[in-house]
């Protein structure tokens, strides 16, 4: 990949490159993500999950397609629309859904829930309730990986919102200054909350300003896990081989609400439904490698039963499993004796 | 008199002040709602709907749907102050005013005093506060001791839809920079409310019960536990000074010395962490100033020092209870 600045990139090859083990295991994680975001929807209405949901439905080749390229000691860190995320990075959904029931055995001990769900064994730096809280953190990630010399990456997932944040572009500048292996990759679902990106990113587009902090910016269809993946191979190849930080902007359809429960007024007429029928990455993407034959129908179908039943043990367990102690409470308020 | 609730107040005096005073503006995200969107404006009327009607009514000149970008929208609603707009910028939670905390306390908070007194900064950061909600460790804090400290900050916590009303049409009437803390928890709870414009002055303490056992004072939503203690105790023969200090930088501390001075008992509630919070500084004020009458020690019930916990349980654990209320009242009461 050239590191010029000057034009939007697309990864030089639109070949297929997956190949048919790893399309399963993304295949596997896309499926994981949009079960257990269905099912968590389904276990709030029923008042088995307290607090705030924001769901990553609609957006699952995203997380799938860049952490095929990633090993456990890469680094992601998170937004407030974190399960995708931690999924894809290789989370326990056990432990996950017990976190998120504010169950004992959760990834946080129940201390996070879903906002703030994070599993450092997996790289996963967190969930994070502040826009814009992330990306001047996986800076320092990328930095502790350039200064103890190894060839992890770090990945911070925005939104479209959240590129409007100061944090933001000061965490980019940063990377670019002090060339870093940093990814920040904006998933743009078109919303921040109920204001359109349209109106809120002055730019209209969110790699054009990444360009102008002088760093390689790629713009990607993130329905498309093929491309997704093209991109973001070229992306970690970029940072692994020393060549400081890139940008890719991701297009995606939001399929849900900002906010389990949001009335979502602001949205076009029908317009939830048609994104649903037409930009399902699941559908596109299986339809894809079925028609390629690289890999066979029943072989996906054999998956979608796996992930359902691993789905209805991680309920089972998160439902069962007590609450955290009340004694809990001021543990881990520090690490040492207070 | 009419029935309103907390949002409904706040949403009447934004209203009004608006309609009397062309300068006022109100500025920040989801303000309105379904900007750039292909479905309804004003789909939110603010994240707790407090903000609602204003767009149609004052149009987007005046009701300025913002990115996120919450150092921006507190600079320039400081900036706009100064130059002759009145803003209301609203920061959704109290917690995020981290991201933004320089335009707060050293630009909007200091420039009266640093330039001499010629220049003002008459705007309200409205934003909502509070634990209950199980909104984890980002989403419920209440933060109100880091404003009362900044000198030039007015800070107001309003407990009821009447106080809460007045105080806001106070809040936009003022020159300087007034926070002004809405508890999350309240927005549904209602009393009468006028449905003219009235004022409520700044460092003015409410009596909500009147008594001779026992002064509590109270900030925020710990109020109605504590209301409720206290009308346990009245049934038992036991009566308090239940006061509300309304806003806690002016704060009213005559109010508060009196009341110590004739029961000699005090409990304060707050649902901030312990240290260096408003419960301590009151606490400070009456040992220092009253503590010929103190028949007890001081009593502070306020929430644990850690981050608010997610789980509903450590969350309960976490806050002030009713029944830690009650059990520092009975302490302070059996002191002898
Ligand atoms: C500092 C801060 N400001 C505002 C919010 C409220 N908020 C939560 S999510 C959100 C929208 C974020 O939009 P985007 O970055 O596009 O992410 P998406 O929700 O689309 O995944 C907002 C405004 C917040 N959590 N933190
Ligand atoms: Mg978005």
């Amino acid at each position: 990949m050239s590191t010029d600045t000057n034009t939007l990139l697309k990864p030089k090859s639109t070949e297929q490159v997956l190949d048919s083990e790893q399309f399963l295991k993304a295949y596997r994680s896309m499926r994981t993500i949009r079960a257990f975001e269905d099912r968590i929807s389904e276990q709030f209405m029923k008042g088995n999950i307290p607090g705030f949901l924001h769901l990553y439905s609609g957006q699952e080749a995203v997380a799938a397609g860049l952490c095929l390229l990633l090993n456990d000691d890469d680094y992601v860190i998170s937004t407030h629309r974190g399960h995708g995320h931690c999924i894809a990075k290789g989370a326990d959904v056990v432990a996950m859904m017990k976190e998120i029931m504010a169950k004992q055995g959760g990834l946080c001990d129940g201390k996070g829930g879903s906002m703030h769900i994070a599993d450092f064994d997996k790289g996963m730096l967190g969930a994070n309730a502040i826009v814009g809280g992330g990306p001047p953190i996986i800076v320092g990630a990328a930095l502790s990986a350039k200064t103890l010399g190894t060839d992890r990456v770090g990945v911070a997932f925005g939104g479209d919102g959240s590129s409007n944040q100061g944090t933001t572009f000061e965490a980019m500048n940063l990377a670019v200054v002090l060339k870093l292996p940093a990814i920040f990759l904006f998933e743009n679902n078109g919303y921040g909350e109920g204001t359109h990106a349209r109106y809120a990113v002055g730019s209209k587009d969110i790699a054009s300003r990444a360009q102008g902090f002088g760093m390689p910016a790629y713009q990607v269809d993130g329905t498309d896990l093929f491309a997704v993946y093209e991109t973001c191979r070229e992306a970690v190849a970029h940072c692994r081989a020393g060549k400081g930080p890139v940008t890719i902007e991701a297009t995606v359809p939001r399929f849900k609400g900002h906010f389990e429960g949001d009335p979502q007024a602001y949205r076009g007429e029908k317009e939830v439904e048609t994104l649903m029928k037409e930009q399902d990455c699941l559908v596109m993407a299986r339809a894809r490698a079925v028609k390629e034959k690289l890999v066979k129908a029943k072989d996906l179908d054999r998956i979608d039963q796996e992930v359902a039943e691993l789905i209805d043990e991680a309920t089972q367990a998160a439902l069962a499993a007590p609450a955290p102690e009340d004694s809990e409470l001021l543990k881990n308020v520090y690490s040492s004796d207070y | 008199m009419p029935v309103k609730t907390y949002r409904e107040a706040i949403n009447e005096a934004l209203h009004q002040a608006m309609r009397e005073d062309s300068t006022v503006i109100v500025l920040g995200e989801e303000v309105s709602g379904g900007a750039g969107c292909d479905g309804s404006r004003d789909a939110y009327g603010g994240v707790m709907g407090v903000t609602k009607g204003l767009l149609p009514a004052y149009g987007e000149a005046r009701v300025i749907d913002t990115p996120i970008t919450e150092s921006a929208i507190i600079g320039a609603a400081a900036g706009a102050a100064q130059t002759g707009l009145r803003p209301v910028a609203e920061l959704m939670f109290m917690d995020f005013f981290g991201v933004c905390f320089d335009q707060i306390y050293n630009q909007a908070a200091k420039f009266h005093y640093m330039f001499g007194g010629k220049a003002q900064c008459p705007m309200v950061i409205r934003c909502t506060t509070g634990a209950g909600w199980r909104a984890g460790a980002q989403h419920s804090q209440n933060l109100t001791q880091m404003v009362t400290m900044v000198p030039g900050l007015k800070v107001v916590c309003p407990t009821n839809a009447y106080d809460a009303k007045g105080l806001m049409l106070q809040a936009i009437k003022d020159n300087d920079c007034v926070i002004f803390v809405e508890d999350k928890i309240l927005y549904d709870t209602s009393c009468e409310v006028p449905d003219e414009m009235y004022t409520l002055p700044f460092g003015e303490a409410k009596f909500y019960r009147e008594g001779s056992d026992l002064t509590i004072v109270a900030i925020s939503n710990p109020m109605h536990k504590v209301l409720a203690v206290a009308d346990k105790l009245a049934a038992e023969g036991i009566t308090c000074d239940v006061i509300d200090p309304r806003t806690t930088s002016p704060l009213d501390e005559e109010a508060i010395l009196e009341s110590v001075e004739m029961t000699g008992r005090l409990v304060v509630v707050d649902e901030m962490t312990p240290r260096c919070g408003i419960a301590s500084d009151i606490s400070s004020i009456v040992a220092e100033k009253a503590f010929r009458s103190l028949r007890a020690p001081i009593r502070k019930v306020t929430a644990a020092h850690s981050p608010v916990p997610f789980a509903p349980n450590l969350e309960d654990a976490w806050m002030p209870q009713e029944s830690d209320i009650e059990s520092a009242i009975r302490d302070v009461l059996e002191y002898v």
